[in-house]
């Protein structure tokens, strides 16, 4: 199965939901990008099978939103917002700092497969200004000292 | 369907009028207001992507997309204003920002809709300080090269093969300047290579892996003639350029779009005329000496073949003689051969390699009026039934026609087929029945419900039976499409039933000119017109003597070649020792003379053989399997070979035959004056035509298959058609299958389907390199792909 079962009943339960069964493409993409990390190929095919669309076709909306991904990220996967409230409470610093304590650069991973790291636009937090998001956990009101806190805590998470 | 109101609207000033629905795009170009656009196409999806259609539109806050907006009453529209002008330029320009100037090099460059909005709108300098997006240029397949920063993403070619080829194998991947066109297979093609994609795209990204690089436009003369492949009978337009031999083919392409094929060619109609200049070419007439073919002088060839062919049927008589016709040759050379067969040679043993039962379906249908359907009926019938044969593959443009029409008028279609053939995929019903049972759902059809027991399936419930049953019986003005698999009696009873639903039909045969062939009279038991060679008939009128009695078809000749009762075999355009499996033993004693392209296996067991021309090195008729004649043009040369309607008169020559009896020429006015003679015409024709303006005899040769065609129109009912249409370059609906006259059949007929795919094409499809090299491509990824596994 390249889905785990579960996913699969939910989809094919929630498809009928959706008169124009593509429709329900993007949230299945989601899901199963959630699941497995990634869209891997034999993921692309079986969920252009349950919608009756050619491969090339869900490759295309695949590759028109930057959140749906076909290569594997870090297990935390933080994305660092440097949008305009962001950037002007630090944001790029907080972007800089990532790079430097990960050794990474712009949507690359860690060798370890632990963390990966991506600038972002907006992310909706601009009240708590500078923010960062690890996979769907946010994290505000930081400063470089605050990142790193934040960046140990996943890391003893991981060892646990 | 009452027709939509006429809607007046104001453009420019001038007061216009377009049904209620009409584009504001089209309305404009009807009255010869032209409004750019690069992503509009007709026929195919909206897209308003290139935004070069901006008009005004009064009481419209900003400029509108003439390509999408509907005609309203009252409409008052600015096309060509300062304020227009200025927005299609900037567009221009934003579309340079990346595009490389490198039109010197493009294969488009002279024809490329962006150099030529370029030079009408200005925007020449670039006020663009950054840097181009240079990409590699990528080749796809063998027929598909992508260069992406040419491209200005009009997605003309994404619609083209999703929506109409239904192949989808072309996609737009990531957003906003950085949209690329993408493969379907990530770094290469898998389809159908009809090229379309190229044809359709109006810059010089998309480039043809058989033109790229080889010329410049404005150095080719363009003829536009028909396909030499299957039997649909497409227009497509050569681009010739002169060599060292002659005339080269250079390209092919469907910028004529008056044919009946629109917009469409598949890859043989576009790409596959690369037969002509093979190296395996045969380019001098072959006599076996010493048990060698040996090159020979064509006055050796005809000298002898004229001899031996006059002492056999001398000593012999005609009905030693055989004679097998070709499904890719024109009309006038069918027909000239027959008569070549029964009054020269004095034989009714002729036949051609049948694909499909034509003479089958002309005795089913004879006396009805409007009982055939043409090739654009196909595109706007509101219900069809296909039984049988894979259009998609075997008759590419019927297939184009039957998509176009379900998804642009909604049309109905109906397909009863054995395999699961890719137009499913628009049928409102599809019936999967056994192998060989389609015979029985014509019973069904008729009323016989005890047929629906060997018809049903898990996939095809009785009730799905009678469903479509019902529908086709309450159908208005259906066409029914069929393939080889029904012959004979089962035609006869699906014409019974369409009878009763007014429908029209299409009988499928293989080949460019095999319902030529047909209606020409390459049969041993029919004359031209499907009419009894042992009945009575008129043709003995003007010809003087012929055989009363039925001939040998093939598979009498061979019977015949076996028993050693057969002296001599002449075989024009055809290959009867793959096609038939013809006994090779057999002809050992035969004399056999061979006209082909190439040395066939037939070709091979000659003991004359005389390189011919191909169907675009001359001029004449196919008629395509509809029953829809168009003219050939000549366009390529390849020097030192002959038409077969040449050779054929040069044979008779040699064997004493009057030749002007023969070929009736020289009388009247109905003379080729170069029309069909495309690229070729000059000094001469010129000077033919200023003969007839003076009221003066044209001079004609025996050569001129015009003289033939008048011959055929005097006594072939049924193609009494416009001369000045065909000439003109229209096409034209025969109907001699519904004047025919061929008594009862007599039931046994030998049918030997071509089963051609999209890359293959008989003898022709062996000797194209593009169709061998999609070919050789497809079976070394399918095998990298197995290994991977």
């Amino acid at each position: 199965m390249v889905i785990s079962e579960k996913l699969d009943r939910f989809f094919d339960e929630k498809m009928k939901e959706y008169p124009t069964q593509r429709s329900f493409l993007v949230p299945m993409l989601l899901y199963t990008q959630d699941e497995l990390g990634y869209l891997t190929n034999e993921a692309i095919a079986h969920i252009a099978k349950k919608v009756d669309l050619t491969e090339l076709e869900v490759r295309n909306v695949i590759s028109y939103y930057s959140m749906l991904r076909t290569k594997p990220l870090g297990k935390y996967h933080v994305q660092v917002c440097t949008n305009i409230s962001c950037m002007l409470r630090g944001g790029e610093e907080v972007f800089e700092h990532c790079k430097q304590r990960l050794g990474i650069g712009h949507k690359q991973a860690t060798p370890d497969g632990l963390f990966s790291l991506e600038e972002v636009e907006c992310i909706g937090a601009c009240s708590w200004a500078p923010a960062v998001q690890v996979n769907y956990d946010f994290h505000e009101n930081l400063t470089p000292e605050k990142m790193d806190a934040v960046l140990d805590q996943y890391s003893r998470k991981a060892k646990q | 369907m009452a027709e939509p109101k006429s809607i007046t609207i104001t453009v420019d000033g001038k007061s216009l009028s377009a049904p209620a629905g009409t584009l504001l795009i089209e309305a404009c170009k009807a009255v010869g207001i032209e409004v750019p656009s690069f992503c509009y196409y007709p026929g195919l999806s909206l897209q308003a992507a290139c935004r070069m259609c901006l008009v005004r539109i009064e009481k419209m806050p900003k400029l509108q997309t003439a390509c999408t907006v509907q005609i309203t009453d009252g409409m008052v529209v600015t096309s060509d204003s300062d304020e227009v002008r200025q927005a299609r330029k900037s567009m221009i320009e934003l579309l340079l920002g990346n595009h490389p100037l490198d039109c010197p090099v493009c294969d488009a460059g002279g024809e490329c809709e962006l150099q030529d909005m370029t030079f009408k709108y200005g925007a020449a300098e670039s006020r663009y300080m950054e840097g181009k997006l240079h990409k590699e240029e990528q080749q796809w397949s063998p027929v598909v090269y992508f260069d992406r920063p040419r491209c200005i993403l009009c997605y003309r070619c994404v619609r083209a093969c999703g929506e109409g080829m239904d192949v989808w194998a072309l996609g737009v991947q990531n957003r906003g300047s950085s949209s690329v066109i993408a493969p379907n297979q990530g770094d290469h093609l898998e389809c159908e290579e009809c090229g379309m994609c190229i044809d359709i795209c109006p810059v010089g990204a998309l480039t043809s892996g058989a033109y790229r690089y080889k010329t410049r436009p404005w150095e080719m003369k363009h003829v536009g003639t028909i396909c030499t492949h299957c039997g649909d009978g497409c227009k497509t337009t050569l681009g010739m350029r002169r060599s060292d031999t002659g005339m080269d083919i250079v390209r092919g392409d469907n910028r004529d779009k008056s044919g009946i094929n629109g917009d469409f060619l598949c890859i043989k109609g576009r790409y596959a005329f690369d037969y002509f200049d093979h190296k395996d070419r045969l380019r001098h007439p072959l006599i076996r000496r010493n048990g060698q073919l040996t090159q020979a002088t064509w006055e050796e060839a005809l000298e002898h073949v004229g001899k031996r062919l006059k002492e056999i049927r001398d000593t012999q008589g005609g009905q030693a003689i055989g004679v097998i016709g070709s499904n890719r040759t024109t009309n006038e050379e069918n027909y000239l051969l027959q008569k070549f067969a029964r009054t020269v040679l004095g034989t009714n043993n002729i036949d051609h390699h049948r694909t499909t039962d034509f003479a089958g379906f002309a005795r089913a249908i004879t006396g009805k009026q409007n009982a055939t359907a043409t090739m654009r009926d196909v595109a706007t019938a509101s219900s069809i039934l296909l039984i049988g044969n894979d259009p998609t593959e075997q008759h590419p443009l019927l297939a184009w026609n039957i998509r176009s029409n379900v998804r642009l008028n909604r049309a109905k279609l109906f397909i009863v087929n054995s395999r699961p053939i890719k137009l499913r995929r628009q049928a409102a019903a599809f019936l999967q029945v056994p192998e060989g049972r389609e015979s029985k759902f014509v019973a069904f059809l008729n009323g016989d419900d005890t047929a629906a027991g060997s018809l049903t399936s898990p996939a095809v419930s009785n009730d799905s039976l009678k469903q479509v049953r019902d529908q086709l019986r309450g159908a208005q003005d259906p066409i029914i499409i069929f393939g080889s698999e029904l012959r004979g009696a089962d035609i006869a009873a699906l014409v019974k039933f369409g009878s009763g639903v007014r429908a029209m039909f299409i009988c499928l045969g293989d080949y460019a000119n095999s319902r030529g062939a047909a209606d020409m009279g390459l049969y041993p038991d029919l004359f031209p017109g499907y009419v009894a060679a042992d009945g009575p008939h008129n043709f003995n009128e003007e010809w003087g003597k012929v055989p009363q009695v039925k001939g040998m078809d093939i598979a009498g000749m061979m019977q015949a070649a076996k028993d050693r009762k057969l002296a001599a075999l002449y075989v024009v355009g055809s290959n009867p020792v793959t096609d038939y499996s013809f006994d090779p033993a057999a002809l050992q004693n035969a004399f056999v003379v061979v006209q082909e392209l190439f040395l066939t296996e037939t070709a091979l067991l000659a003991e004359v053989v005389f390189p011919a021309a191909s169907a675009y090195e001359k001029a004449g008729t196919f008629t395509n399997t509809c029953g829809d004649i168009q003219l050939l043009k000549k366009a390529g040369e390849i020097s030192s070979v002959r038409s077969d309607f040449e050779i054929i008169v040069r044979v008779a020559d040699r064997m004493g035959a009057d030749t002007k009896k023969l070929v009736p020429f020289g009388k009247g006015v109905h003379a080729d004056m170069g029309q069909s003679r495309g690229a070729q015409s000059g000094e001469a024709d010129r000077h033919a035509v200023w003969l007839t303006a003076n009221n003066l005899d044209p001079r004609l040769s025996p050569f001129d298959p015009m003289a033939i065609l008048d011959e055929i129109q005097r006594l072939v009912p049924g193609y009494e058609f416009s001369r000045l249409n065909l000439i003109a370059g229209n096409d034209e609906h025969v109907t001699a299958a519904e004047h025919s006259n061929a008594g009862a059949g007599n039931g046994l007929v030998q049918i030997v389907p071509a089963n051609d795919s999209l890359f293959t094409s008989g003898t022709l499809g062996r000797y194209s390199h593009t169709l061998n090299s999609v070919i050789e491509n497809r079976r070394s990824t399918e095998s990298k792909e197995v290994m991977a596994d």
